[in-house]
């Protein structure tokens, strides 16, 4: 046990971070850009966590195409978060409902459970607004996009 | 002597799209592209608005940006037209002018 907690600091100061993101996609950099730190901060071994609320809703739409505004398509990156062992990704329903969207028009995310025989499971979590707001203030650091 | 109304930016971040509602007269033509296009989804909480203003304008969502947020034809509201960047500019180019609401 002493080996492992001398091993745990070794390695660092291991955070808890929330990318907060509030955009839509493609219309703004920031949803891409914050992809772009959600996997550095993942390479770094950091807690990392995703909240999606507000227009940031869209960024989790399935189907989404690109061919026509000549953008690169980075929704697929979404589904690879899962190999970062970043598992968490926080979709606020109140922000669904009042955009007309359901929790079936967004991607399926999946991750393989290390802990449980390595099961298929999903990474997206559909939290009420309070159920966010608590999960917010347990954070170390909070990112906005 | 009809004006189109581009509207650019998303109604759940800016006033934009409220203000072009309230700055329509009968027989202008709404064009909802980029973020503007999630205004249009169908029983989101601008939907009624919108409709509202379908009755006496053209509404038309910008194709292209609707793909993009992974939505098509049968998301938006009804009455709402899709259009691609040809029908962007025949638009412009049938409407005496054209205010761009950013």
């Amino acid at each position: 046990m002493a080996d492992v907690k001398a091993a745990e600091i070794d390695s660092g100061v291991r955070k808890k971070l929330m990318f907060v993101n509030r955009k839509a996609p493609y219309g703004t950099i920031y949803a891409l850009e914050a992809l772009e730190v959600v996997l550095i901060s993942a390479a770094f071994e950091q807690d990392v966590s995703l909240a999606f609320l507000d227009d940031g809703v869209y960024q989790l739409m399935r189907g989404q195409n690109t061919a026509g505004i000549g953008m690169k398509n980075f929704s697929p990156t979404y589904r690879a978060l899962g190999d970062y062992d970043v598992t968490k990704l926080y979709v606020e329903k109140e922000s669904l409902e009042e955009r007309g969207l359901k929790s079936a028009d967004l991607m399926e995310i999946t991750y393989e459970d290390e802990d449980a025989n390595f099961a298929e499971k999903s990474s997206v979590r559909i939290v009420s607004r309070s159920e966010l707001t608590d999960i917010m203030a347990q954070q170390d650091v909070l990112l906005n996009f | 002597m009809s004006t189109l109304h581009t509207v650019n930016k998303s109604p759940f971040e800016r006033s934009a799209f409220i203000s072009a509602l309230n700055h329509l007269k009968p027989g202008d033509a709404v064009l909802m592209i980029e973020d503007g296009v999630v205004g249009a989804r169908k029983a989101s909480a601008f939907a009624d608005l919108l409709a509202m203003a379908a009755e006496s304008c053209s509404v038309y969502v910008l194709g292209p940006d609707l793909a993009a947020r992974g939505m098509g034809e049968n998301d938006v509201i009804e009455g709402a037209k899709l259009v691609d960047y040809g029908g962007f500019v025949d638009l412009v180019t049938t409407h005496r002018q054209t205010q761009a609401w950013l």
